[in-house]
């Protein structure tokens, strides 16, 4: 389990690089998507896998006498897989906003010379 | 009960934002509202300072959860001046915003988003917990995001496209170091961390992973050579915008890196080699940066950059003059570049242009207006006795001392390529005849016309100006106030016992 888990972030994080470093704006954000994945699989690994141990304390013990899987990997990502939504959903609609006003989706096309405002 | 009300400058800063939502159509409210709120926001600032200058570094378990189990917001004197410079620079950003921040920008939202960032400031620097640091600064960059792209002209989403990507590529490799600390640790408390790291075997494991927190804030705080975001997005938002953006965004990278450095990743011989590396490269990658650019807010942002090699250098030579004196740049940094940022927005609104070949005259037309700028742009330089030249001295001292003159070489022609960049805007934009030909006025400003406003309308503008000037002047000719604060920061940096007694209790040690 763990090795897949291994190389499913590898190839995450190396197809999240790969596609933020092209210039087509959709790639961009399929790459930070990806990224945001490999992320929280990280996190759930470097947490440990324990299967079938819930982190509850017997009645009969004081502590833990036990392997018990680890909650706060899980909190963790929940809190990063909100804020990632968050941000994506806004990286989405500031993306469609840029297609819009430039009618193009190459991250090359973003240097019109500065307008000079405010 | 107390204790609770550390997180005050982060309770009021929400509270303003949630009451500036219920009048979200009278704009005119909001100002006002904004106004009163950040100058309470400012007094709460100002009584944690003085509560911890007083009685020590006070903490709050959030739900009551104790340290290290659950989240704790911890307040020593670095976090809470911190806290007040971020209140002073919010206060001075919020009375600027009301008269220059148009209305359509006010009615999408531009002050509740304001109060959420200064919000997200105040809560990075007063947690003890390194997932609600990103937790932190996920807030700061969604509001910062909104602030950036309220308005939308084509220049404003072009430079948020770029900063939002290397934003949120630098959230993932900070949350992947933590992902590794934890791993490595299984504890997320920065005070357990320190004792926790400390004990970790495996130094190049440790190292790895510092590097990671390097690269996440090394973006945030725009390192050589992770800054090209920065002068490509920060000289297109509004003046009032910039100005929180260039004093305090790239600052709270900073203050992450120091906090992180000093408490959790003690540089060994690899990370000062590193830093200092890094500073060295930024500090001349800025400066001629700032040297070539004719637009003034291109300039200042490159200054910003330059400036951050300053304080990064701190860290890489990590003795306590040279961290006094990166301490005390830090502190007179944020008050001078939110001032710049406003300065330049007030000479854009005079001379209609952020171009030095289009603006001139300044200084025959606005004698006044132009000797409180020049006291700005001096304390920038570090004309002594203004404030920019005290940290100078010490991080040459700090420099001397680990006989770094690679440094030290750097830190004179950063300054000297400071010097001439401010020369340069000052001949360009001041004392040069203004151009000839005549720019039509009501057709760049519409009713945003500076020239055509009344006085008491004029005057928001210029109050912040000289409230911020009057900050740097007293950092500058009562330094030795600052030197006593900056001393204790040090002090605090460099064995941080007091501070991981604080949040773990008296037994532990490290």
């Amino acid at each position: 389990m763990e090795l897949v888990l291994v190389l499913l972030i590898g190839v995450l994080y190396s197809a999240g690089f790969f596609l933020i470093l092209r210039r087509s704006m959709v790639k961009l954000l399929l790459g930070i998507t990806f990224l945001g994945y490999g992320v929280n699989l990280l996190i759930f690994l470097l947490g440990r896998i324990t299967k079938g141990k819930p982190p509850v304390i017997d009645e009969t013990a004081n502590f833990f006498t036990d392997l018990y899987a680890d909650p706060i990997p899980q909190a963790l990502i929940l809190t990063a897989i909100v804020i990632s939504f968050g941000l994506q959903s806004f990286a989405i609609v500031l993306l469609k906003r840029v297609y819009a006003l430039l009618g193009s989706d190459d991250l090359d096309d973003l240097n019109t010379p500065e307008d000079d405002d405010i | 009960m107390i204790e609770n009300l550390i997180i005050l400058p982060v309770i009021a800063q929400l509270f303003i934002a949630i009451f500036l939502l219920i009048f979200w159509r009278n704009t005119g409210l909001q100002k006002l509202v904004s106004v009163f709120g950040s100058i309470l926001a400012m007094l709460a600032a100002i009584w944690l300072f003085a509560k911890v200058w007083g009685e020590g570094i006070h903490i709050m378990n959030a739900g009551n959860w104790n340290a290290p189990f659950g989240i704790v917001f911890v307040a020593d004197v670095f976090s809470s001046t911190m806290v007040l410079l971020s209140s002073i620079a919010g206060l001075a950003v919020s009375i600027f915003a009301t008269a220059s921040v148009s209305r359509q920008r006010a009615q999408y939202g531009f002050f509740p988003v304001f109060h959420l960032l200064i919000m997200g400031l105040n809560g990075a620097f007063l947690t003890g917990d390194i997932f609600n640091l990103y937790v932190w600064f996920e807030v700061i960059i969604i509001s910062s995001f909104v602030l950036l792209t309220l308005g939308g002209r084509k220049g404003q989403i072009e430079g948020a496209v770029k900063y939002m990507a290397m934003n949120i590529l630098a959230s993932m490799i900070f949350l992947t170091g933590i992902g590794m600390l934890y791993g490595i640790t299984g504890t997320l408390n920065m005070a357990d961390l320190a004792l926790k790291v400390a004990a970790v075997e495996n130094r190049n494991l440790i190292n790895l992973t510092a590097v990671f927190f390097i690269v996440g804030f090394g973006i945030k705080s725009a390192v050589f050579p992770l800054y090209f975001w920065l002068p490509s997005s920060y000289h297109t938002p509004p003046s009032a915008v910039a100005a929180i953006f260039g004093g305090l965004l790239t600052k709270v990278g900073i203050y992450a890196l120091f906090r992180i450095f000093t408490l959790i990743f003690v540089p060994d011989l690899f990370l000062e080699t590193l830093f200092i590396v890094i500073a060295v490269l930024t500090i001349m990658t800025g400066a001629f940066g700032a040297a070539i650019k004719q637009n003034i807010r291109r300039m200042f942002s490159y200054l910003i950059v330059c400036h951050i090699g300053f304080m990064v250098a701190g860290l890489g030579l990590f003795n306590k003059v040279a961290m006094m004196g990166a301490l005390f740049y830090l502190i007179h940094d944020i008050v001078i570049k939110t001032n710049l940022f406003l300065v330049a927005g007030v000479i854009r609104n005079i001379g209609g242009s952020m171009y030095l070949d289009k603006l001139g005259g300044l200084y025959a037309n606005w004698p006044k207006t132009s000797i409180l700028m020049a006291i700005v742009l001096f304390s920038l330089v570090g004309i002594p006795p203004l404030s920019g030249f005290w940290p100078k001295i010490y991080l040459f001292e700090g420099g001397f001392m680990e006989a770094n003159y690679f440094f030290v070489g750097a830190l004179i022609i950063g300054s000297f390529v400071t010097l001439y960049a401010i020369a340069r805007l000052w001949v360009g934009a001041f004392w040069k005849d203004a151009p000839d030909e005549e720019i039509d006025r009501s057709a760049v400003f519409g009713v945003m016309d500076f020239v055509r406003w009344p006085r008491a309308k004029q005057s928001l503008l210029i109050i912040p100006i000289i409230l911020l000037a009057v900050v740097s002047l007293y950092f500058g000719l009562f330094a030795e106030h600052i030197v006593v604060l900056v001393d204790h920061i040090a002090e605090e940096m460099i064995d941080p016992t007091p501070y991981i007694q604080a949040v773990l209790g008296k037994n532990y040690s490290p």
